[in-house]
Formats: structure tokens, C-alpha cells, sequence
């Protein structure tokens, strides 16, 4: 559309005032079109070649792989026992990471939406997690469960907690907390910095009135705060779990999946299938999968908002 | 003050020193690390600070390493694309906010979609697209990529930006007789510098964190960006963790002076901003 935009407008350059309309015309694609052409080539293309890889034997290091083979990769993804463990994983890293970085980081918000001495440095420290790089917090925390040279272990040690100061990334059941933890670690300033520029909109004479009316500071949050934030709320809550659903560094850094699979989420188990085994066919099988639950949980999100809606 | 009073001021700044211990702890410990000598790394282990400092982990870092080399390519890659990426992103912004036309609903639609599905999904695509080209193992690549990736988000950023100038500054530059394009570049661009100086921020840091195609993409040294050089260190040497933190710390660095340029910034202003995360 834009070429031919442009090249009709190139080509009457006799007639000033059609060329002036064509030329206005063809503007706004002549702006958008360096930013289209790139997002088509570099996401759509390979978007529509992935999906088309889902149904073809596509082996990076085997030449003769490539035929169409049609849902053989997904017979074969019904059989995974690693793809359904890491089904269960995605829900859980996805379910506790969301619900640990949402609390702290609305009571954080709580803490820094009153005015006291020092705020301003505190916030900037309190944030500063968000600023590092994930796969640096990653290893960050990798280091710090790591009993040669963190101190994490041995304190759990000290408290009770384990029998032997050792590692629990190394541990095939405990293994996902620990990109859980790094996870919330780094993830806390995200809510606190939304849900804390949500608090200061709210209108401050409401609270006056409130505490007039003689509501406790219990009741004020109930009442005036929460109602307030929801639909903050509502939106982070749903955004950041796409996101953190499909969020595989920190994974992939600090336990790579293992030990044994044990801590791989979907997104982590393609990347291995597509970086280690160079298997694309079924990495891109099981990425379809991935983008059908996500779509799904999008639709469902959609259709409760709707029917939420006419309830009220 | 009642004695409650005095209980819950206690208690918020109890709180709020938790939180600012929690944040700081882990990099404290690797910067704590990074300056243990080598001989009291395991005999004062959980000491919160060794009894001796030395900086013998940057001075081996820095000079018997690849580490220069990978911070010069990071440093090519995410300014960049973080300068490519403005650029068009402002063009495209400054066309969704300033002209109704036919394509924007599909435009924002393919850029919000973009945002939707899984990158992790076209590792394996991309990977077959550019490798025909020579793009792979290549810095070139890596920009043209994360370019793609950054351009959907940077638009919307800069389209917020542009929405909050007047239009009646370039219609009267108009009116005047400079073209709408010379209006955009000497009145409207100059007014955005803190929307652009936001938005190269972002995407510089972006690109500097980005881990999966980079890992996927490049495998060689030569042209191994940040990420991907401090992780094959880490399991070549995993050994020598006094050396690896210090590569950590340096590798911190570029991304502390981003933030402490905008921090002032993120709740006013960019609460867009940090819903990507």
C-alpha cells in the first residue's frame, strides 16, 4: 500500500494539485512505513514461518529434514512427559510470581505513598532492581544459593531449614523457587512503581472526609484505596502474566531447566529444544501450543470482563 | 503523640527498611565478592566483609579477558539500536498522533499484536532467516533484531509524547508555509527531547539485558554481546567466582547510570514506560 502510495504520487508530478492530494495522502505511510517494513520482516514473516515449522521436520543439523510431516510433532508432544511437567511448572512459577510481586509490591507502594524524610533516596534504592539486567539478576541469584560463595544456605542452615547447607537449584523438587525468588526480587519495583503512581491520583480530600466521618485507617483502605486501584490493578495483574508466562531468562540462567527438566517452563523448554537439540520442528510445535493457551486465556479474560460488565 | 502513633511509625520505617535491605543485599553481596582476594573467598565466607580487599578480579577482568570486547560489542549493539529505533519510532509516533488515516486501526493492530505472542517463538525462524544471509554470529544482526522488537513499543511511547504538544504550534509553522515534515523537525522534535531522551533510555537498557537470541544468534567470541560473554565465562570458569562477580559489577554499571537518570521520572511520568517492564 505504501509503495504504490508513493509511486503514483511520484508519477504525476505534472498535475500540482493531485500531487498534493496524493502526496497528503501517502503521508502518514511514508512516516510509519521504515517502522511497518521491519516489523513485518523481522516479527510477522518468522511468526507465519514458525507456525508453518510446526508442521515440517525442521533439524538445523540434518540436511534432509524439512518435509511436511503434518501433526507428527504433536502426537509426539502428547506423549512428553517433560512438556507436561512443564505445563505445571509454567502455572506455578507463573501463579507464585505474580501473587509474591503483586502483595509486596502494593504494600511497598503503601509505604512510599505517605510523605516522610528521605523519600526520595529510598525510592530510588527500593527500585533499583528494575534496573538490572534479568540474566545479571539471574546469576545474581544463582550465586547467592550457591553455598561456595553465598551465604543463603548457610543461613537456612542456621535456621533449621535444611539438614546441610546445599544448594537448592540443584534440588530437583525446590529448584524452580529459586528463579521464583530472583523473579519477585526483581519484579517487586514493577508493581510498586504502577500501583504507586495509581495511589497518587487518588484525590486526597476523600480521605479527609473519611477520617471525618470517623473510618479507620482499616476501613479507609477498603472503602476509598482499593476501589480506587482496581482497575490498575486489573490491568497489571493481567499484562504481567502474559508476560512472566513467556519470561524463560531467568530460568534459563540459573538452572537451565534442570536438574533433569525439573524446573522448565514451557517458554524455557522451547528455547532448549530450539538452542540445544536444534530441533526447530518441534520447538515450534510446542511454541503453537504456547500461542493457543495464551490466545485462549486472553479470550477468557475478555469474555469475564464482558459479562462482568453487564452484571453491574 | 499517642503511644499507637508512635507504634505504627515504628513499624512503617521497620518496613521500609526491610524492603531497601531485600533490594540491596544481593547486589551488596557481588560487589562484596567481586573485592574478596581469592585465598579469603572460602575461609571468611559469610563474612558480610572480608578482612582484606582487593581489586586483582577487575585488573584480570579488564586486561587477560574477553571482557572489553564483549562490553564494546553490547555497547555497538544497544546504542545503536536504541538510535535507530528513536528515529523511527518518532516518525511512526508523529503519524499516529498527528494524521487520521484509513491503515492507522491496522497499523496499532499489528503493533499490539507484536506485543501479544511469545518472542521465545521466533527463536527458530529467525534464526533460519538470517543465517542464509550471514547475519548470524553478526553484530548486524543482532541490531536489525532487536530494532524489530523495540520499534512497537518506542511508537507507542513516542505517540503518547507527541499527544501532549499543542497542534497548533506546527499549524501555524504551516500556515507560514514550511511543509508538515519541516514543521515536525524544527518544532515539534526539539519539544520531545525528554520523550526521545526516555525512549533511547529504554531501549538501550532493552537491548542491553536481551539474552535468548542473542544467545541463539551469536555463538563465536568475537561477536558475543554482554549476556552471552559473561555466561560461557561463567561456565568456563565457574570455578573462579571472585573474577566472574567482578565482571558482574562491571556489567551492572551502564545499567545503575540509566536508571539513576530517569528514577526521577518513573512514577510522574512513564508509568507507560514500566508497564513493559
Amino acid at each position: 500500500m505504501t509503495s504504490h502510495a508513493a509511486r503514483e504520487g511520484g508519477s504525476r508530478i505534472d498535475r500540482p494539485p493531485l500531487k498534493k492530494r496524493l502526496a497528503d495522502a501517502s503521508a502518514p505511510y511514508l512516516y510509519t512505513a521504515p517502522a511497518l517494513i521491519l516489523i513485518v520482516t523481522v516479527m510477522l514473516v518468522p511468526l507465519v514461518l514458525g507456525i508453518s515449522y510446526a508442521f515440517r521436520d525442521i533439524q538445523l543439523l540434518n540436511p534432509f529434514s524439512g518435509g511436511f510431516i503434518g501433526l507428527d510433532h504433536f502426537k509426539a508432544l502428547s506423549q512428553d512427559q517433560n512438556f507436561y511437567r512443564a505445563l505445571r511448572n509454567t502455572l506455578w512459577w507463573t501463579g507464585w510470581s505474580v501473587l509474591l510481586q503483586f502483595v509486596f509490591g502494593l504494600i511497598l507502594a503503601l509505604l512510599l505513598d505517605k510523605p516522610f524524610h528521605g523519600r526520595a533516596i529510598v525510592q530510588a534504592l527500593v527500585f533499583l532492581p528494575w534496573a538490572v539486567p534479568s540474566f545479571l539478576a539471574g546469576l545474581n541469584w544463582a550465586w547467592l544459593f550457591n553455598p561456595v560463595v553465598g551465604p543463603l544456605p548457610h543461613w537456612m542452615f542456621a535456621l533449621g531449614l535444611m539438614s546441610e547447607p546445599s544448594n537448592i537449584l540443584s534440588d530437583p523438587q525446590l529448584a524452580l523457587w529459586g528463579p521464583i525468588i530472583a523473579n519477585v526480587w526483581w519484579g517487586i519495583p514493577f508493581f510498586a512503581i504502577t500501583l504507586l503512581a495509581a495511589l497518587q491520583a487518588i484525590p486526597r480530600d476523600l480521605y479527609e472526609a473519611a477520617s471525618i466521618d470517623g473510618a479507620g485507617p482499616v476501613q479507609r483502605f477498603f472503602s476509598i484505596t482499593l476501589p480506587f486501584l482496581a482497575p490498575t490493578i486489573a490491568i497489571t495483574v493481567l499484562l504481567r502474566t502474559v508476560w512472566i508466562s513467556n519470561f524463560a531468562d531467568l530460568i534459563i540462567v540459573m538452572t537451565n531447566g534442570g536438574p533433569a527438566d525439573r524446573s522448565q517452563i514451557v517458554a524455557s523448554y522451547i528455547f532448549t529444544q530450539a538452542f540445544k537439540r536444534l530441533d526447530f520442528g518441534y520447538a515450534s510445535a510446542i511454541a503453537l501450543v504456547l500461542l493457543m493457551l495464551l490466545i485462549t486465556y486472553s479470550m477468557l479474560i475478555v469474555v469475564l470482563r464482558q459479562w462482568l460488565l453487564s452484571k453491574d | 503523640m499517642t503511644g499507637k502513633r508512635i507504634l505504627a511509625f515504628l513499624a512503617h520505617r521497620l518496613a521500609i527498611f526491610a524492603y531497601v535491605v531485600f533490594a540491596l543485599f544481593p547486589l551488596y553481596w557481588l560487589l562484596k565478592v567481586s573485592v574478596t582476594p581469592n585465598k579469603l573467598l572460602y575461609s571468611e565466607g559469610i563474612r558480610m566483609w572480608p578482612s582484606r580487599t582487593s581489586f586483582e578480579h577487575f585488573e584480570f577482568v579488564l586486561r587477560h579477558s574477553d571482557f572489553p570486547v564483549f562490553f564494546k560489542n553490547s555497547l555497538i549493539v544497544s546504542g545503536s539500536t536504541a538510535v535507530i529505533v528513536t528515529a523511527l519510532a518518532s516518525l511512526a509516533g508523529y503519524a499516529l498522533s498527528r494524521f487520521g488515516f484509513r491503515g492507522k486501526y491496522w497499523i496499532v493492530a499489528l503493533m499490539l499484536l507484536t506485543q501479544m505472542f511469545p518472542l521465545v517463538m521466533l527463536v527458530a525462524p529467525i534464526f533460519k532467516m538470517l543465517s542464509p544471509l550471514g547475519l548470524t554470529n553478526s553484530l548486524t544482526g543482532l541490531i536489525l533484531v532487536y530494532t524489530a522488537f523495540n520499534i512497537p513499543f518506542a511508537t507507542f511511547l513516542m505517540q503518547s509524547f507527541f499527544d501532549g504538544i499543542p497542534k497548533d504550534l506546527e499549524e501555524a509553522a504551516m500556515i507560514d508555509g514550511a511543509t508538515q515534515f519541516v514543521a515536525f523537525r524544527q518544532i515539534i522534535l526539539p519539544l520531545t527531547l525528554p520523550g526521545i531522551a526516555a525512549t533511547l533510555g529504554f531501549v538501550f537498557t532493552a537491548a542491553w539485558s536481551e539474552l535468548l537470541f542473542s544467545l541463539m544468534l551469536i555463538s563465536g567470541n568475537d561477536a558475543a554481546t554482554f549476556p552471552v560473554g559473561l555466561l560461557s565465562f561463567v561456565s568456563k570458569f565457574s570455578v573462579d567466582f571472585g573474577q566472574m562477580m567482578a565482571a558482574g559489577v562491571l556489567a551492572l554499571i551502564p545499567a545503575c547510570l540509566f536508571f539513576l537518570l530517569i528514577q526521577r521520572y518513573l512514577v510522574q511520568g512513564l508509568t507507560a514506560g514500566a508497564v513493559k517492564g
